[in-house]
C-alpha cells in the first residue's frame, strides 16, 4: 500500500525534478571544487574561531554549499546553547 | 576577415559533428563563404556526415606538417559551393597538432573564409584544447540530460577561464512529449542551472538518422524539424534576431502544425 503510493507520487512528480535537482548539488560541488573533507577543515576552522564566544553544541553543526540564485553561499547552521560570559556585549 | 567558432562539449556524443555540419551547410546556404575544420583527429567523421568521405587526398596534419597547402586539403562541397571541409587525419593521434598550429591554421582560413566552424573532439584534453585554440567564440552543445548539462557546465567554465567572454548554448535531442508530461529537463530548468545565452533548440529527430545514413544534412530538407532549428541557428550566429520554435504546444505550435502538415 504505501509502496504504491509512493510509486504514484513519484510518477507524478516527473523525472525531470530529481533530475534538476541532482544536477543542482552535483554543480555546486564541481563549481567550488569542494569536497567533503574540505567542508570538514570549514566546520573547524570555525569551530575553532567561534568557541571564545560561543558555547555551541558541536555534534549539531552542519556547513554546507547551497545556491544563492546564480552564486554559491556557504551556509553553517551551529547549535548554540549560549554565548559566553564576558564575550563583548556591555558585560 | 571571418570569424571562427569551436562547436564543443564536455561530453560525447550529445551532437557536436551533427551541429558543424548542420550550420555549416545552413551558413553556406545563405552565402557565407564557410570552412569547416574537423578537429577530431583519429576519429574523423565530418566526412561521413556531409557524404564527402570519398574525396578526401590530404588532411589537417598534412597541412600542419607541410606535406600539402592548405587549399589542396580543402574540400568543396558540390552542392553548396561556398562550402569547404578540412578534413581530420584519421590515422594520427591529437598529439599531432598543437594549440599554436591550429591557431595558425585557423588565423589562415579566416583571411579567406567569412565562417570558420570548428567541430571539436570529446573531453577537456589536448583534443579540446587545439580545437578552441583558434576560435573567436564557442558554441557548447548539450543533451537535456544530468551528466551532459554537468560536463557542459565543466566545459562552460573552461571556455571563460579562457576568455571566451559569452559562450552560447545549443540544446539538443529535446523531446517535446517527454518535456511536456515532466521526465525531461526543459529549457528553462537548463539555462537556469548554466546561466549561459541560448542559440539555438534541436528536437529529437529521425531525420538526423536518415540525413547521416545518406550524408546529407538535414538542413537540405525542408520537412525536418532539427534542420530547421539549425537553420535558425545560423541566422542567430550571423546576428539575426530569430525566435525560437515553439516545440511544446501540440497544436499551435510549429511541431503541431508540422504534424498536420506531415501526419506525423
Ligand atoms: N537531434 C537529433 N536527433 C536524433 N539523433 C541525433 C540528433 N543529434 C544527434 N543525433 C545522433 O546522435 C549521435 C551522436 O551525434 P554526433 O556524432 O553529432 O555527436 P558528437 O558530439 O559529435 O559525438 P563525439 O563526441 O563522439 O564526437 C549520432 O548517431 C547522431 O545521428
Ligand atoms: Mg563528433
Amino acid at each position: 500500500m504505501f509502496s504504491l503510493l509512493g510509486g504514484l507520487r513519484r510518477r507524478q512528480a516527473g523525472s525531470k525534478d530529481v533530475a534538476r535537482e541532482r544536477l543542482r548539488v552535483v554543480l555546486m560541488h564541481d563549481r567550488a571544487g569542494a569536497n567533503p573533507e574540505l567542508l570538514e577543515q570549514v566546520r573547524d576552522a570555525l569551530v575553532q574561531s567561534l568557541s571564545p564566544l560561543v558555547d555551541m553544541d558541536r555534534r549539531g553543526i552542519q556547513v554546507d554549499l547551497r545556491r544563492q540564485g546564480q552564486s554559491l553561499a556557504l551556509v553553517a547552521s551551529i547549535p548554540v546553547r549560549g554565548f559566553k560570559r564576558g564575550a563583548g556585549g556591555r558585560g | 576577415m571571418g570569424k571562427s567558432i569551436v562547436i564543443t562539449s564536455g561530453k560525447g556524443g550529445v551532437g557536436k559533428t551533427t551541429t558543424t555540419a548542420n550550420l555549416g551547410m545552413a551558413l553556406a546556404q545563405r552565402g557565407a563563404r564557410v570552412a569547416l575544420v574537423d578537429a577530431d583527429i583519429g576519429l574523423r567523421n565530418l566526412d561521413v556526415l556531409l557524404g564527402l568521405e570519398n574525396r578526401i587526398v590530404y588532411d589537417l596534419v598534412d597541412v600542419v606538417e607541410g606535406f600539402c597547402r592548405l587549399r589542396q586539403a580543402l574540400i568543396r562541397d558540390k552542392r553548396c559551393e561556398n562550402l569547404f571541409l578540412l578534413p581530420a587525419a584519421q590515422t594520427r593521434d591529437k598529439t599531432a597538432v598543437s594549440p599554436d598550429q591550429m591557431r595558425a591554421l585557423v588565423a589562415e582560413l579566416k583571411e579567406s573564409f567569412d565562417v570558420v566552424l570548428i567541430d571539436s573532439p570529446a573531453g577537456i584534453e589536448q583534443g579540446f584544447q587545439n580545437a578552441v585554440a583558434g576560435a573567436d567564440e564557442a558554441v557548447v552543445v548539450t543533451t537535456p540530460e544530468v551528466s551532459a548539462v554537468r560536463d557542459a557546465d565543466r566545459i562552460i567554465g573552461l571556455l571563460e577561464a579562457q576568455e571566451f567572454h559569452a559562450p552560447r548554448l545549443v540544446i539538443n535531442r529535446i523531446r517535446p512529449a517527454m518535456v511536456s508530461r515532466g521526465d525531461m529537463m526543459d529549457i528553462n530548468d537548463i539555462l537556469e542551472i548554466l546561466a549561459i545565452d541560448l542559440v539555438g533548440v534541436v528536437p529529437e529527430d529521425e531525420h538526423i538518422v536518415v540525413s547521416t545514413n545518406r550524408g546529407e544534412p538535414a538542413v537540405l530538407q525542408n520537412s525536418s524539424l532539427a534542420g530547421r532549428a539549425y537553420r535558425n541557428i545560423a541566422a542567430r550566429l550571423m546576428g539575426e534576431d530569430v525566435p525560437f520554435l515553439d516545440l511544446q504546444s501540440a497544436n499551435g505550435g510549429l511541431l503541431g502544425r508540422l504534424r498536420r502538415i506531415f501526419g506525423g
